[in-house]
């Protein structure tokens, strides 16, 4: 009931008339659509386009393998992406993409965002879902054949989906007139567990 | 209180980039009613606040946790700065361009060559969040996001944006890597606690400490820092005999929310041996803990990240020959 009247608080205040200060421009549709590269879990931004793991096989070799290793491995100071599903819980834990990463969602978000580390963005939709393939098929997570479109990536189910637990740290004294925790804001909205 | 702006630590996961400030724009846009772009000038024009907060890399001091003493306050705890931030509330922005029924959280996105993107709840953004274009009265220095960055007071230095080029207002999370993987605290059970924003109350001595030697036997003031994420700190307590019992530390005036609070404490050291800690507690009654404490809630596990939001009370052991070193 407090997260729901939160809401409408909210959206009573800030609603408001808008532009009041009129300074600034209203970007045309297409300046939003160029900016705009957030993918969310439920898959909402991601665009048109299909890669496998065969497909990003040679892809991620010309691309990815001088810092990742051939086989996802890691080399050095770059992080290794493969394997380790079971170790969280263990002694010695191996965080990867695989045993770690709750959203499959983020390895497309995040190659497309920031990689190849040398030349961030240069990757075209039909890569980045290829090398997102290859990468997951590194940790038997998707088939080789396996088509990752902006349906299918959403629904794949990454390992450790379900090993976080939002902060559990006591929140802040709320002063009065303060609606709702601010440490998690309105926690509901956390994508589901499914 | 105030870090010089040369010496605020930085962090960046892509390089510092050359952002020309007269080609520089904002874009809002998502669940609004009105998306907008402005340009610095324009950022310029709105109305404006200045404020004093640390910003302190979610990593700091995580060597402490690791068992792995720094030796110096430097090396232990010196991914934190302070400084007065001028620019316009993220509010106001909010404000202007209207929020649609199911805005619940915003992606806060850098211009720099990673795009490093972070999402923060609404609340949080509505409550204390600065579009910063000011550091210490002059620009933002370029390894600070110059020439627009998020300031977001008390929570870890990653979601503090840098070289902001975008908020997108959204219904949830946009588990971006750094959100989903990397800035998540790894726990005993296997489970990962996520969203841990807020950096608990810290403090450090920073005199005496690592690396420095006392002359001999008398008078010296020891001097430290502490600061709070969740608002102003209430109390400082320093122990020169390793915690067994505690004196109250003065606080220098004024104490600001989510601010460096420097403290003093006069001692008369007697030429034996003794170990100097700080403990803080903030205004909402939470008390700094001890490393023990806090391993024995968290482990000793390696996250993602290593050990981020570590917070435990550092000591120093100062030797009958005056060298003062780490415990």
């Amino acid at each position: 009931m407090s997260r729901w009247l939160c809401g409408v608080a909210l959206t009573a205040a800030l609603a408001g008339d808008g532009l009041h200060f009129h300074v600034g421009r209203t970007p045309t549709p297409d300046e939003v659509r160029g900016q705009d590269i957030t993918v969310f879990p439920d898959g909402a931004g991601l665009p048109e386009g299909t890669g496998t793991a065969e497909q990003g096989r040679a892809l991620y070799q010309l691309r990815c393998a001088s810092c990742h290793g051939d086989h996802g491995e890691g080399r050095g100071d770059y992080p290794r992406l493969a394997g380790g599903q079971g170790t969280v819980s263990r002694g010695e834990p191996i965080l990867t993409v695989g045993s770690y990463w709750p959203y499959a969602t983020t390895v497309w978000d995040y190659i497309r965002r920031a990689m190849p580390y040398d030349n961030p963005g240069s990757l075209r939709s039909d890569e980045v879902y290829a090398i997102t393939a290859y990468v997951l098929h590194l940790s038997d997570i998707v088939g080789s054949k396996e088509t990752l479109n902006l349906r299918t990536l959403p629904a794949v189910r990454m390992p450790n989906r379900d090993g976080f637990i939002p902060d559990f740290r006591p929140l802040p004294q709320r002063r009065s007139g303060q609606l709702c925790p601010a440490t998690l804001g309105c926690a509901h909205t956390i994508p589901p567990r499914n | 209180m105030i870090t010089p702006s040369s010496l605020h630590f930085e962090r960046h996961h892509a390089g510092v980039p050359a952002i020309d400030p007269s080609s520089h724009e904002l874009l809002i846009h998502g669940l609004v009613e009105h998306p907008l772009i402005l340009s610095m000038k324009d950022l310029r024009r709105l109305p404006s606040i200045s404020r004093i907060h640390f910003i302190e890399c979610a990593g700091n001091s995580a060597r402490e946790h690791e068992g792995r003493p720094g030796p110096d306050p430097q090396t232990s705890h010196g991914l934190v700065s302070c400084s007065e931030w001028t620019g316009v509330p993220l509010a106001v922005l909010l404000q202007d361009v209207g929020l649609k029924p199911d805005a619940r959280w915003l992606v806060a996105e850098g211009a720099d060559a990673c795009h490093m993107a972070r999402s923060i709840p609404l609340q949080k953004a509505l409550e204390d969040v600065l579009v910063a274009y000011g550091q210490n009265g002059e620009a933002l220095r370029p390894e600070q996001g110059y020439p627009l960055r998020l300031v977001v007071p008390g929570w870890e230095g990653n979601v503090n944006i840098k070289w902001l080029r975008r908020i997108q207002v959204a219904s949830g999370p946009a588990m971006t890597r750094e959100e989903a993987a990397v800035y998540t605290d790894l726990m005993p059970d296997g489970t990962a606690r996520m969203f841990s924003f807020v950096m608990d109350a810290k403090s450090v001595i920073t005199r005496p400490a690592g690396w420095q030697r006392l002359d001999g036997p008398g008078f010296y003031e020891i001097e430290g820092l502490a600061w709070s994420g969740r608002g102003r700190i209430s109390r400082v307590e320093v122990s020169v005999d390793g915690g067994r019992t505690w004196r109250d530390a003065e606080l220098q005036e004024p104490v600001v929310s989510k601010a460096f609070t420097p403290f003093r404490c006069a001692w008369t050291w007697n030429g034996r041996e003794a170990e100097l800690q700080s403990r803080c507690r903030d205004e909402t009654g939470y008390v700094q803990p001890t490393r023990d404490a806090l391993i024995a809630m968290r482990g000793l596990r390696s996250g993602p990240d290593g050990f981020d939001h570590y917070n435990g009370i550092k000591a120093w052991r100062v030797r009958s020959s005056g060298e003062v070193t780490h415990v």
